[in-house]
C-alpha cells in the first residue's frame, strides 16, 4: 500500500487565526485508518482548534484537509461522514435518550423500522437498556456521554471527534469510561481522534499521539515513543511529573552538559543513610523538603544543589522522613536547549567499570 | 439591631403600599368608577359606538400584525446575535434597544419625514398608490417599530445562556435551519418567547405617540383605542374615554395575569434545566 493511500486523515500546512491570535501554525497531520489518535496539549495549544477545522466548524485560513482521500475545505459538515462527541456533550436536552440517538437517523430519512433497529442495537452497545426514555437530565455524567458517543455513531460515520470527552466526569469513573471507550471504537474498528490535555489518558487510550503546543505541532509518535524519546523541551517537560534543573552540569555523572536539562521522578534512585549504594562514586547529597503519601507511592521533594526535584519511593522501602539527608542517583536526564530535547544516561553508564542493573 | 430591622421593614412596606395606591389603584378604580358613572347602559353605548368599535378593531389588527413582524424579527434577530461572530455585533444589539430610549413621538416623527410628503420617496409611493402617512400601514410601522426590541430582549438571554452546542451538534448531523430551530432552538426558548409576545402585545394596544404622529387621527378609519381615548376625552365625553380605558385597563390586566403565569412556567422549566448542569 503506498503511504498515501495508508493516511486517512490528513492537515497540510494548515494555517488559522483569530483575530491577531494564531491557533494554528502550519499544522501537518496524518492519521492512519483504524487509529485512535490523540490530539494532546495544554490548553491555548491549538487542539481544539484542529478537531473543529476538521469537523467544518471552523475553516481554515490556509493549506489543505483531506478526509478519506478527499479535499474537504468546501464540503459542508454535515457531508464530511464524521460523528462529534462534544466536551459539553451536546445533548438534545428536550429530547429523550432514544430521540437523541435517533435525530441523525431522522435526518438522513431512514427507514422508520430501520432507524428503530439501528438506536436499540446502540443502546445495547452503550448498555444503556431501560434509559430510553429518560432525559439528559435524568441521566448520570458517564451516562451521558454514552449517549453521546451512541449519537455520534448512530450514522455510521468514518471518522469520530471526541473534545475532551472525559473533562466532565470524577476520576473513579473516568479511568473506567476510558477502558471502555478504547473497547467500543475497537470493537466499531472506527478512526477516531480524541482531544485532550491530560497525558494520562493520552498515554493510556490511543495508538498515536500529537503533542501540540502554541498552535504548532510538537511532536507525534507512540505513547511509548512520545514518552521515552521526546525531540522537543516541550515535550519533555509536558509528559510526566518533571523537575526542571538549570545547573545539570553540577550533578554528579552529567559534568559537562551546558544547558538545563528535565529530571522526571522514574530516573532517581533515593538511597536513606545506611542502605546501600549501588554506584557509590555517583551520588549526589540531598535533603528531604516534603514526603507525599499517595497509596500505592511515596513522593519525596528533594532539595540538591539549590534545585527542587521530585522522586519517589516504595511502600516497602524504609520511611525517610522531612529533614533528613539522603544520597541519590539519578540515572537519566533528558537534555534540553532553545529547540531541541535528547536523551542523556549518567556517565557512569558509558565509563569502563560500570555496572548494569 | 432586630427591633431596627423590623421597623424599616415595616416602613418600606407602607411606603410601597402607598405608593402604589395613589400612583396605580385610585387611578385605576377612578377609570373603572367613572367608566359606569352614568350606568352600565351609558358604558354600553359609549363602548358600542361605531367608532369606538372601528378603534377596538384597528387595535387588534394592529397588534396582531405588530406582534407577528416582531416574532420573526425578534428571532432572527436573536438567532443572529447569538449563534454568529461578526464584527460589528455589538452595534447590531445596540440599535435593537435605541426604541426602548427614543420618545415615541419622534419614533413616528421619523416615519412622517421618512414617508411624508417632503419625503423623496414620496412620488414613488403614491405612483405606486401606497399609502402609508394618515393611514393603516403607518400606523404598522410606528408600532412594531417601538415594539421590536420586546421579544429579542426576552430571547437573547436565553439563547446565550443554552450556547450554541446543540444546535452545532444538530447541524452537524444535516438538520437544516428549520429542523434546528423547531427541534433543538424552541424548546429552549418557548417560555421567554411567549413572554416577550405578551409584553409586546401589551405595549402594541396602548401604543399613544408615534401613533398619535403618524395616525392623522381619522375616526372610524386611522384612530386606535388611545387615540379614540383621547379625541373623546378632548370632546368633554368623560363615560366615553373612560368606559375605553376601562377595557384597554381590563386588557393589560389579563396580560398582567398571562405573564405572571408564563414566568412562573418559565422560572420552573430554568430551573429544570439548571438541575442538568
Amino acid at each position: 500500500m503506498s503511504e498515501k493511500k495508508e493516511s486517512y486523515v490528513e492537515l497540510k500546512n494548515v494555517n488559522k487565526s483569530f483575530g491577531g491570535f494564531e491557533a494554528s501554525k502550519d499544522i501537518n497531520i496524518n492519521i492512519k485508518k483504524g487509529h485512535l489518535v490523540a490530539l494532546l496539549g495544554p490548553s491555548g495549544s491549538g487542539k481544539t482548534t484542529i478537531l473543529k477545522m476538521l469537523a467544518g466548524l471552523e475553516n481554515a485560513d490556509s493549506g489543505d484537509i483531506y478526509i478519506a482521500g478527499t479535499r474537504v475545505n468546501d464540503v459542508k459538515p454535515k457531508d464530511r461522514g464524521i460523528g462529534l462527541v462534544f466536551q459539553s456533550y451536546a445533548l438534545f436536552r428536550y429530547k429523550t435518550v432514544y430521540e437523541n440517538i435517533a435525530f441523525g437517523l431522522k435526518i438522513e430519512k431512514r427507514d422508520k423500522n430501520y432507524i428503530k433497529k439501528r438506536v436499540n442495537e446502540l443502546i445495547e452497545l452503550v448498555g444503556l437498556k431501560g434509559m430510553e426514555k429518560r432525559y439528559p437530565r435524568q441521566l448520570s455524567g458517564g451516562q451521558r456521554q454514552r449517549v453521546a458517543f451512541a449519537r455520534a455513531i448512530a450514522t455510521q460515520p468514518q471518522l469520530l471527534l471526541l473534545d475532551e470527552p472525559f473533562a466532565a466526569i470524577d476520576t473513579k469513573v473516568r479511568k473506567e469510561l476510558r477502558g471502555w471507550l478504547r473497547e467500543l471504537i475497537n470493537e466499531v474498528g472506527i478512526t477516531s481522534i480524541v482531544v485532550t490535555h491530560d497525558q494520562e489518558e493520552a498515554l493510556e487510550l490511543a495508538d498515536e499521539i500529537i503533542l501540540t503546543n502554541h498552535g504548532k505541532v510538537e511532536q507525534t509518535g507512540t505513547p511509548s515513543d512520545i514518552y521515552n524519546n521526546p525531540k522537543t523541551p516541550f515535550a519533555a517537560a509536558f509528559l510526566g511529573d518533571n523537575s526542571v534543573i538549570e545547573n545539570i552540569s553540577e550533578f554528579k555523572g552529567f559534568e559537562g552538559i551546558p544547558g538545563k536539562a528535565v529530571i522526571r521522578p522514574e530516573f532517581v534512585n533515593v538511597y536513606a543513610q545506611d542502605e546501600s549504594i549501588e554506584h557509590a562514586a555517583s551520588v549526589d547529597d540531598a535533603v528531604v523538603s516534603k514526603v507525599v503519601f499517595k497509596g500505592n507511592i511515596i513522593e519525596l521533594k528533594l532539595n540538591i544543589k539549590g534545585s527542587e526535584i521530585t522522586a519517589y519511593r516504595n511502600v516497602g522501602q524504609k520511611q525517610v522522613i522531612q529533614g533528613e539527608n539522603v544520597k541519590v542517583f539519578i540515572r537519566k536526564v533528558f537534555e534540553i536547549d532553545d529547540t531541541k530535547a535528547s536523551s542523556r544516561e549518567n556517565s557512569i553508564y558509558s565509563g569502563n567499570d560500570s555496572i548494569v542493573i | 439591631m432586630q427591633k431596627e430591622n423590623k421597623i424599616i421593614k415595616w416602613l418600606l412596606i407602607t411606603l410601597c403600599a402607598v405608593f402604589l395606591t395613589v400612583m396605580l389603584i385610585l387611578p385605576l378604580i377612578y377609570v373603572v368608577t367613572t367608566a359606569f358613572r352614568d350606568g352600565v347602559s351609558a358604558f354600553l353605548k359609549a363602548v358600542g359606538d361605531k367608532y369606538a368599535v372601528k378603534s377596538i378593531l384597528l387595535t387588534l389588527k394592529v397588534t396582531v400584525i405588530t406582534v407577528i413582524v416582531n416574532t420573526f424579527f425578534g428571532i432572527f434577530a436573536a438567532w443572529t446575535i447569538t449563534k454568529y461572530r461578526f464584527k460589528g455585533k455589538k452595534i447590531i444589539s445596540a440599535l435593537i434597544d435605541l426604541p426602548l430610549t427614543i420618545s415615541p413621538v419622534i419614533a413616528g416623527l421619523i416615519f412622517l419625514l421618512t414617508f411624508g410628503r417632503n419625503s423623496f420617496l414620496y412620488p414613488y409611493l403614491t405612483k405606486m398608490g401606497i399609502k402609508i402617512i394618515f393611514a393603516v400601514p403607518g400606523i404598522v410601522l410606528a408600532t412594531i417599530f417601538v415594539t421590536f426590541p420586546f421579544i429579542s430582549r426576552e430571547i437573547i438571554p436565553v439563547m446565550t445562556a443554552a450556547g450554541t452546542d446543540e444546535e452545532e451538534a444538530a447541524a452537524l448531523m444535516g438538520a437544516g435551519f428549520f429542523k434546528i430551530f423547531t427541534q433543538v432552538t424552541l424548546p429552549h426558548i418557548k417560555w421567554a418567547l411567549l413572554y416577550g409576545i405578551v409584553l409586546c402585545s401589551a405595549r402594541a394596544m396602548g401604543e399613544f405617540g408615534a401613533v398619535s404622529v403618524i395616525s392623522g387621527h381619522l375616526r372610524g378609519k386611522t384612530n386606535t383605542m388611545p387615540l379614540h381615548i383621547e379625541v373623546t376625552y378632548q370632546a368633554f365625553d368623560f363615560t366615553g374615554a373612560f368606559a375605553m380605558s376601562s377595557i384597554l385597563v381590563v386588557m393589560a390586566l389579563i396580560i398582567l395575569i398571562t405573564r405572571n403565569i408564563l414566568e412562573y412556567y418559565g422560572k420552573k422549566s430554568e430551573e429544570e434545566s439548571v438541575k442538568d448542569e
